[in-house]
């Protein structure tokens, strides 16, 4: 995010290209274009001060579609490109859009320096636990026993946490929604208010090479039982106020306990405070089935940003110095010819 | 050169006048050559000598003590006259150890001398060393001079007072050695006097000792002069324009000259970098000059680097990064990136012993290949190389401008001999410099913006992100013409693919037509060389039109695109030779851009041509 003030009021029009989307039918990526479209006019930024800046793979061409700044760059290396873009000039928005492949494959190294330096931007991840631009290979987030062109007895690695790695990265942000969730401009607010690299996890359906994977949680259906939204000071019950996240203070993890009449206290839920990072550790690796999919803000405990660091020690680093390039080279151990002689 | 270090001597007391001398430091890694030849280097340039030197190590930064691949050298040829290399054969060697001996006596001139520390010839030395005899008593050192004593015992009886463990004390004989080739060379002692001064104001007691050191090492010479082979040598000044002269580094020059670029341009410059040898010295000279609106960015790897060099320029900076071969390889599809995206960007290739890790700190010139033809797709781009540390500031000047005036990525290159050796420097008058300030595109044209217009070289507007009223999209997929929307038709490939080779073609119109170094357009044989071959081959072309041989000197700059009369010159002769540090990539580029007989002349040994070498090329090219 950055301190602009909006000169006008844009509405999720003025952040639509004329250009056609060439996703397939019904791809989860038309419904996060739809709702990145309608959160940006209540973010404060302006579409010439925001860049969007993508890798490669299907999500990547989401630039495209944004009447905004946009990058399409190669695969893996849109972290990097945007290193670039918010050291020469910080006042811009920065969006990074990725997929499973590009951030946790070809470009994790990339994505986890973005993370520690803490680059002020936010990182939009679709996970669809499958490389779908190239025709439905397995992706490092696929589950084992994915079966698929390159895998066609199933896969047998095991898959990346997109937000244990962030976390584990050293991301002060880090949050998750899925394609057709009504809470996601809720999430992206959040990520764009927080200073510094906010990651979100956005679990994505490609109704092509891996169709409804996200079904047994993100259905509307059972949505209830299935689904824990976090929010920062309020206790982390789902199934309708029936059932809660505590701390099983024995083995030092969470539990699933009943609340009883809405007595969540005495049940021991756990009150979401998203700067708790242990806690923060332990929600990313909560494996559904056993527990419900933590949605929401995550954890959200900013800490001075790299691009604020680096322009801090140009700035002081310069002070009181001339940038005279002549008098730089003439200066220390040099000699003079004085009656000097044609040279030979 | 190295004949002219002569036996004439005079008479006691009075320095033998030289015109040119060769001496070679040699020791272990850890004995301090490098830092002993860049002092006795500043010594040289503060009597007016001109000089060239070559430091030559290992890549090992401690290797075990005392081994042979431990070694580590620094070469400097020194001279009243122009010198262009570091010289073939020194006729001094300084051998601080059995192993610097042993590696580095071949190429002593016969005659020459041999100052060797016999402290450290000890039987384990030896055997590391792999010597079964001590050298200096089985006969084996007798086409040489000897002057071998214990240097070590010397050194600590000087700085005994100062209280130093014998470990601390035996640091000081590299400053020790130094005072003796001050003397031999008639040096003033003050400014190494200064510079020790300054180096260790923290520990007094360090300065003063190795202080002490130095001036045994200088009043060991004096009394040692009257017996022995010691004498003393006295080479003048070299005639030189007047002005104010400093020595420079390769890595030095092109990092001054990217700064004297970006200032040119206007712009603030982004340099994107990782660590690798021997093109990091640049990050770190470019890291202390931040008051030149210089950002530096220490990548988590090669293509980081680049890429945030790119995204850099893509919001309106001047983006550039550095790398030797195995970085550059790994650059190569974000090169491409720059080249859709037709982005400014300069990319620096201080070449190495390859392929693979292959010699990280010898020097090669293996990489033409790679900067001209090294990417997928038709990408082309500009290919420039600089031919001294001197010359690579103006390269690097050059750099910036074709790659902000052709929005174009731009490959300088250099080597491992270039950005390690220093020369004198007249410091340069940069008002002399023609400013190339870049114009964003700031409004709407006349006719509508399209991102992907162009002017009448074929470059497209640069538009920083933040401009109101032009926002548009980029990327690595192919561009419609104009318009710059994603277009995958036959017809627009063609036609973007033709525009940009006739665009990166067309920085031909603003380069200087090739000139003739030396002799004559129409000679019998032209010497064509490129990068730091410039030296030994121009003091071999001149010593062969010295002795009447037809012989022209040709040294190409622009690589890529070449100059427009190239191929008309390099027809007028009779023969073609290339000296090349590689297999013969230059010549097969000239073989395929002009159907000439050019022939090569190969070398890859990690170590320069050497003047002889040249030589006999030029005669084997004319029987």
């Amino acid at each position: 995010m950055n301190d602009m003030t909006p000169v006008k009021a844009t509405s999720p029009k003025d952040w639509e290209t004329d250009q056609e989307v060439r996703w397939c039918p019904g791809c989860g990526d038309y419904a996060i274009l739809k709702a990145v479209q309608r959160t940006m006019p209540e973010l404060g930024s302006t579409p010439e001060n925001t860049v969007f800046i993508s890798g490669i793979g299907c999500s990547s061409r989401f630039p495209y579609y944004m009447e905004t700044y946009g990058f399409h760059t190669i695969h893996g290396r849109a972290p990097a490109v945007a290193t670039g873009v918010k050291l020469a000039n910080p006042d811009l928005d920065v969006w990074i859009i990725t997929g499973d492949g590009d951030a946790l494959s070809i470009g994790g190294n990339h994505t986890m320096h973005l993370l520690r330096r803490n680059l002020d931007c936010q990182i939009m991840l679709f996970n669809n636990e499958i490389y779908g631009l190239t025709k439905g290979q397995y992706s490092p987030t696929s589950r084992v026993g994915t079966t698929s062109p390159s895998t066609p007895y199933g896969s047998v690695d095991r898959p990346a946490t997109p937000c244990a790695f962030a976390l584990g990265s050293g991301a002060r942000f880090v949050a998750r929604g899925f394609d057709v969730s009504k809470n996601l401009p809720e999430v992206l607010k959040a990520a764009h208010a927080h200073r510094g690299a906010a990651f979100i996890e956005i679990f994505q359906n490609c109704i092509v090479y891996n169709k409804d994977v996200f079904e047994d949680f993100a259905a509307p259906k059972g949505a209830e039982d299935h689904q824990l939204w976090l929010r920062h000071g309020e206790p982390m019950l789902f199934a309708k106020g029936t059932k809660g996240i505590a701390l099983d203070v024995d083995a030092l993890t969470l539990k699933v306990v009943d609340v009883v009449e809405d007595d969540w206290k005495s049940a021991g839920v756990i009150v979401h405070d998203v700067t708790n990072r242990s806690v923060a550790h332990m929600l990313v690796e909560m494996r559904f089935g056993e527990f419900p999919m933590a949605l929401g803000v995550l954890y959200d405990d900013p800490r001075p940003t790299f691009n604020d660091a680096v322009i801090a020690q140009n700035v002081s680093a310069s002070a009181g110095k001339t940038a005279d390039l002549g008098k730089l080279l003439a200066k220390g151990q040099t000699w003079t010819v004085e009656d000097g002689h044609p040279e030979v | 050169m190295a004949t002219a270090f002569k036996d004439d001597h005079t008479g006691a007391h009075t320095p033998v006048h030289s015109d040119a001398v060769v001496v070679r430091f040699a020791g272990d890694s850890g004995d301090g050559m490098q830092l002993t030849g860049g002092q006795f280097t500043l010594s040289s340039a503060l009597a007016g000598n001109d000089f060239a030197t070559f430091p030559d190590f290992p890549a090992e930064i401690r290797a075990p003590q005392g081994t042979l691949f431990g070694v580590s050298a620094f070469q400097i040829n020194f001279g009243s006259q122009a010198i262009d290399t570091a010289g073939d054969q020194p006729d001094v060697l300084v051998a601080m150890n059995p192993a610097a001996l042993k590696t580095n006596v071949g190429s002593l001139r016969e005659g020459g001398l041999i100052i060797a520390d016999t402290g450290e010839f000890t039987p384990r030395n030896l055997d590391k060393a792999k010597y079964t005899t001590n050298p200096f008593e089985d006969g084996s050192l007798a086409k040489w001079q000897v002057l071998a004593f214990d240097i070590s015992a010397l050194t600590m009886e000087s700085v005994k007072p100062y209280g130093l463990g014998n470990k601390e004390a035996l640091r000081c004989k590299n400053m020790w050695t130094l005072g003796l080739a001050l003397w031999m060379f008639d040096r003033d002692r003050q400014p190494i006097i200064d510079w020790l001064n300054a180096k260790f104001a923290k520990n007094q007691v360090l300065a003063d000792a190795n202080i002490a050191a130095l001036n045994a090492g200088h009043a060991y010479g004096e009394t040692a002069e009257l017996s022995g082979p010691l004498k003393q040598y006295h080479v003048d000044a070299a005639p030189a324009p007047a002005g104010v002269y400093r020595t420079v580094t390769g890595a030095e020059s092109i990092s001054y000259g990217l700064v004297a670029g970006a200032q040119l341009a206007g712009l603030k410059m982004f340099f994107g970098g990782y660590p690798i040898t021997p093109a990091s010295a640049i990050l770190h000279h470019l890291s202390r000059l931040k008051e030149y609106g210089i950002t530096t960015f220490q990548a988590e790897d090669e293509i980081a680097a680049i890429c945030s060099a790119i995204g850099a320029s893509y919001a309106g900076q001047l983006g550039v990064t550095s790398s030797s071969g195995p970085g550059i390889a790994l650059k190569g599809e974000a090169m491409g990136l720059a080249i859709m995206t037709e982005l400014p960007l300069v990319i620096v290739n201080s070449q190495r012993g390859g392929p693979s890790t292959g010699l990280p700190t010898k020097t090669e010139q293996s990489d033409l290949y790679q900067a001209v033809y090294g990417r997928n797709g038709d990408a082309p781009m500009p290919v420039i190389a600089a031919r001294s540390p001197v010359d690579a500031f103006d390269c690097a000047v050059e750099a910036v401008r074709i790659a902000v005036e052709y929005m174009t990525p731009v490959m300088l290159l250099t080597d491992g001999y270039i950005a390690n050796a220093a020369e004198p420097w007249k410091v340069p008058d940069l008002e002399s410099y023609k400013p190339f300030p870049v114009e964003f595109l700031e409004s709407v044209p006349e006719g509508g913006f399209k991102p992907y217009a162009r002017d009448h070289k074929l470059k497209r507007p640069w538009v920083k992100p933040g401009t109101p009223g032009l926002l548009h999209r980029i990327g690595g997929i192919e561009k419609e013409v104009d318009t710059g929307h994603i277009n995958y038709a036959p017809a627009n490939h063609q036609a973007m693919t033709d525009i940009r080779s006739a665009k990166v073609n067309g920085v031909a119109d603003s380069i200087p037509d090739q000139i003739v170094e030396q002799g004559a357009t129409g000679a019998k044989v032209a010497v064509v060389g490129w990068g730091s071959t410039y030296g030994p081959i121009a003091q071999a072309v001149r010593r062969k039109r010295a002795e009447g041989v037809d012989v022209a000197h040709v040294h190409i700059r622009h690589i890529w695109p070449m100059p427009k009369n190239l191929g008309e010159l390099l027809k007028s002769f009779d023969h073609i030779i290339v000296p090349e540090m590689n297999t013969g990539q230059l010549k097969t580029v000239l073989r395929d851009q002009f159907l000439v007989d050019a022939k090569p002349v190969n070398k890859v040994s990690g170590q320069p041509f050497t003047i002889a070498e040249i030589e006999a090329a030029i005669e084997s090219a004319l029987s």
